[in-house]
């Protein structure tokens, strides 16, 4: 069987997965079973249909897994947004089938030669920069939640973070392929822009609040410095400034510090001064609300979920339990609905497309393509990483969104990019020679 | 460059696998203490689609909450009610979307959701689940008495207080009644109007229980502890003989009787009870010494919650307090035990093991576990919990006992607690009045425990308390405690 052959088969097994979660979802909510959940899969299956031709025309010989995989995870994000607000949940699947539209044409633009992009690695350079600062700048910029993320132009609003982080990927590709043995030698000279982007991560925390992205930035670039000169020490020296910063910026930023308190003590026994309402409260009531909430929803979930549709997320009087649900804290709700079973399932996904990633770089033949596929695998899983683990406790929590999984268009379009270019990548692997 | 892209390959795989690992943490391991806690909406939220199990008083057989059912979207939701409001609102609790639960509705969560792990229950959950039928709970008899309960609240007042009754033979409780009360119904939509409840004390605190969680100076109530000490120690019988010059100094510093104008010269243990008399409790504490007291207390109970099958945070232990905690003396020299004989010196106690105390004496010293569940049913009819007499432990001695009974029974018959005489019952009983060093301010007690005659064990014990008092116990508390027996004696009149 071809690797597009796979595909497709890959991908009419996850229509009928999206068709039986969004018929779940209906079942739940109107106790009737109709023949929507059909023409939905059907639809599912038809966009997806249409990124398999592009692709069976333009990377023929491309991994047949990371398609599927993808659909799959637009799955469940499609079903968990549908089942939260329907409304929403339609403008996600718009959101997806743009992405599906900027993938075709990525990957039609670019089906010769992606390497041109190479030359153009400073101008990624400088957008990622621009990009990051961006929601900063007056005028633009809009705080949700204390966190500067969302940049606004007329009545359009994007996440510029999102897309920074591909072109900061495609920069370091450029420029390590071009500068990695002198890099390795340790030459002050080319360590300099190197520096430039720690100062940029830490200007970026300083301005946007935003310590999820600069540690998603962050982690991309000390591993893809790992991988093109082989230096432990750099990534060493590197995590230890990033935490020396981190820290310094810990005891400066009040809101770093709050991140931090509430990772470590979610829950305290004696009321604690409440920055929200000024009185003294459990923490648990205030700074970490959102949080434990977050925890109770994963736990409520246990071992087989409460069922599609069957979760509780609100209040008898309809008012929200968990700020955020659908951006930050989708994972929870995923974890309360399908439990255990389906938490590990969505987890699996992201594991074997990572696995798949990799594997792609691997078989690259040339360090830009190596380095593009690295790079571009291992940012989404440290994105999943940090997202998941906040939610999790495992690292403090902060608002990335979950590739593919979460509301929202620029995250959802950003993702399908990322998925072009490893498509790409593995084209040219794979090609007939 | 593939080595390196292996190792981080590793590490990508590593970060996903610690995310599966702490999945499966919370949602196995972690998941039923997070389920417990009181502050999880989630669950609380989640359990409104049970049609939650009943809660019934025993005599006579009513509800004191039930389920108001309601279509909220495509959900059915069942609210919960209490149609006799303030009547038992300490004991049965509120279950409400808003605020976490208490009483018996939190304790007893998982049997009023079914899910409590029973292997049948938790069987015909399933079943109704996988039949998309509301999940129904079980139902849940009390043993209390809600005429009773009524009489307590009533005599009360607008004063606070507290008072519990309980049959000291089997450990059922018949009234358990807190002043101010509220109206559990209030409490989702108008906790405001609950806030703004007053009444005759500074704290009103109308959600505290004061039956087993408020803690008041014990006063002369406690020198049934410390004539069972003293009798335990065999160093003293009923009829040895004291001089009361009508003071007893400790530390060289006199601490008088309650009223000194009268001294009583030379007398009885037996009639220093009767009469309350402070000089000779506080001779024989500084005889006996703090420990031995504090120790004979142990055995009635203190130093431990009382057991009950409300929340344990709504019962708190008996003992001596210092800064707010619970403190055993680890030397004798610690306290001063002239003046904790006569139950002041830091000495705390609930009025729930007051009645304990009183029990136990009424009934020839055995300690039984106070119940106020009589008996927990699932929807089918079938038993799922039968409560039945645990004996705590021999607290006293027969004889001692049967000795300080007789003491009890003087007391009421002519020393400090006539007010308490019941007509064709033999009443034993023990005033109190605890100093708070306020004038005019005292908490009172009664105590006491009522038989058929001398011979037979008692049938009931009651403790009642009042805060912020100026007269004795005596005077305001015993006629309370003889209005709430009079009405439970009258229902076991003719078996």
């Amino acid at each position: 069987m071809t690797a597009r052959n796979r595909e497709l088969a890959g991908l009419v097994l996850a229509a009928v997965l999206a068709g039986v979660a969004l018929a779940s979802v209906t079942i739940a909510r109107d106790a009737e079973a109709s023949t929507n959940a059909v023409v939905w899969g059907a639809l599912f299956l038809g966009l997806y249909l249409v990124a398999h031709l592009v692709a069976r025309r333009t990377v023929p010989d491309a991994d047949g897994a990371l398609l599927p995989l993808t659909a799959v995870l637009t799955a469940f994000g499609l079903a968990v947004n549908y089942r939260l607000d329907a409304d929403d949940g339609g403008r996600q699947a718009l959101w997806v089938a743009i992405g599906v539209g900027v993938l075709a044409s990525t990957l039609i633009w670019l089906r010769h030669d992606y390497r041109v992009l190479e030359q153009y690695r400073y101008l990624f350079g400088v957008a990622a920069v621009v990009l990051l600062l961006l929601p900063s700048a007056p005028g633009l910029g809009e705080r949700v939640n204390g966190v500067k993320l969302w940049v606004h132009v007329g009545p359009l609003q994007f996440q510029p973070g999102e897309l920074a982080k591909i072109c900061l990927i495609l920069f370091l590709a450029g420029y390590l392929r071009e500068k990695r043995e002198s890099v390795a030698r340790g030459r002050l000279k080319d360590l300099g822009p190197l520096l430039a982007i720690w100062g940029a991560a830490m200007l970026v925390i300083v301005q946007t609040n935003d310590l999820g992205s600069a540690l998603l930035n962050f982690g991309i670039f000390l591993a893809m410095l790992y991988v093109a000169t082989g230096r432990t020490l750099y990534v060493g020296v590197g995590l230890a400034l990033f935490v020396a910063g981190a820290a310094a910026l810990y005891n400066a930023l009040d809101r770093v510090e709050n991140r931090v308190t509430i990772w470590l003590h979610p829950w305290t026994d004696e009321r604690v001064p409440c920055a929200i309402n000024g009185q003294l409260e459990f923490r648990q009531d205030c700074a970490s609300y959102q949080l434990v909430k977050s925890l109770y929803s994963i736990a409520h979930g246990g071992f087989g979920g409460t069922g599609l549709g069957e979760g509780t997320f609100e209040s008898t009087d309809g008012t929200p339990l968990i700020p955020f649900l659908r951006t930050d804290f989708i994972f929870s709700a995923i974890a309360q609905e399908l439990g255990l079973i389906g938490a590990a399932a969505l987890l699996l996904c992201f594991l074997l497309f990572v696995v798949r990633g990799m594997r792609i770089a691997l078989r690259a033949e040339d360090g830009f393509s190596k380095l593009l596929a690295a790079g571009l695998t291992f940012g989404f899983a440290l994105q999943t990483f940090i997202i998941v683990g906040g939610v999790l406790r495992v690292v403090p929590l902060t608002g990335i969104t979950l590739p593919f999984v979460s509301y929202g268009g620029t995250s959802v379009v950003a993702n399908f990019l990322l998925l072009a270019g490893l498509l790409l990548v593995s084209q040219r692997a794979n090609r007939p020679r | 460059m593939n080595p390196r892209i292996v190792r981080l390959t590793y590490v990508a795989i590593a970060l996903v696998g610690v995310l599966v690992v702490m999945t499966t943490y919370w949602q196995t391991w972690a998941a039923p203490g997070l389920a417990a806690r009181q502050d999880n909406a989630i669950k609380r939220v989640a359990e409104f689609a049970v049609d939650r199990g009943l809660i019934f008083s025993f005599e006579p057989r009513k509800r004191l909450a039930r389920n108001l059912q309601r279509e909220v979207g495509s959900k059915t939701l069942y609210f919960r009610r209490y149609p006799f409001g303030p009547l038992a609102a300490h004991v049965v609790g509120y279950s409400t979307v808003g605020r976490s639960r208490t009483g018996l509705e939190r304790s007893l969560n998982d049997y009023l959701t079914a899910s409590n792990a029973n292997l049948s229950t938790a069987l015909e959950k399933a079943l109704d689940e996988l039949r998309g039928k509301p999940v129904e709970g079980n139902n849940v008899l009390t043993t209390l008495d809600l005429d009773a309960q009524g009489v307590a609240l009533e005599q009360l007042g607008t004063r606070c207080g507290a008072v519990v009754a309980f049959d000291p033979r089997t450990g059922k409780v018949k009234a358990m009644a807190s002043s101010p009360s509220f109206d559990p119904n209030r409490v989702e939509d108008d906790f405001d109007s609950i806030s703004a409840i007053t009444a005759d004390c500074a704290n009103p605190s109308p959600l505290l229980n004061r039956a087993s969680a408020g803690l008041f100076v014990p006063g002369s109530t406690f020198k049934v502890v410390t004539a069972s000490a003293a009798l335990e120690s065999r160093k003293y019988t009923p009829s040895s003989t004291f001089f009361d010059p009508g003071y007893c100094s400790v530390y060289g510093k006199r601490v008088n009787n309650f009223d000194t104008s009268s001294p009583f010269g030379t007398i009885t243990l037996e009639n220093a009870l009767a009469y309350s008399v402070n000089s000779v409790f506080c001779n024989i504490g500084k005889a006996l010494r703090a420990r031995a007291i504090l120790d004979t207390a142990k055995r009635f109970g203190f130093y431990e919650r009382p057991p009950l099958e409300t929340p344990a945070d709504e019962r708190a232990p008996s003992g001596l307090y210092r800064n707010g905690r619970l403190y055993y003396p680890a030397q004798d020299s610690d306290v001063d035990a002239g003046r904790m004989a006569f139950g002041q010196e830091r000495l705390l106690v609930t009025p729930l093991q007051m009645a304990m105390v009183a029990g136990a004496i009424g009934v020839g010293g055995r300690l039984l576990e106070p119940q106020v569940v009589e008996r927990i049913v699932a929807p089918g009819g079938k038993v799922v919990l039968r409560q039945r007499p645990t004996l705590i432990r021999r607290a006293v001695s027969q004889e001692t006992a049967e000795s300080v009974a007789r003491m009890m029974r003087l007391a009421v018959e002519r020393g400090t607690g006539t007010a308490a005489q019941i007509p064709g019952w033999s009443i034993g009983g023990k005033t109190g009045t605890g100093e708070t060093g306020v004038p005019g301010a005292n908490t009172t007690w009664f105590i006491a425990f009522a038989s058929r005659d001398e011979e037979t064990p008692a049938e009931l014990a009651i403790a009642v308390v009042l805060e912020n008092q100026e007269g004795t116990g005596g005077v305001t508390a015993a006629p309370i405690a003889k209005a709430v027996m009079e009405v439970i004696l009258r229902g076991t009149e003719n078996p």
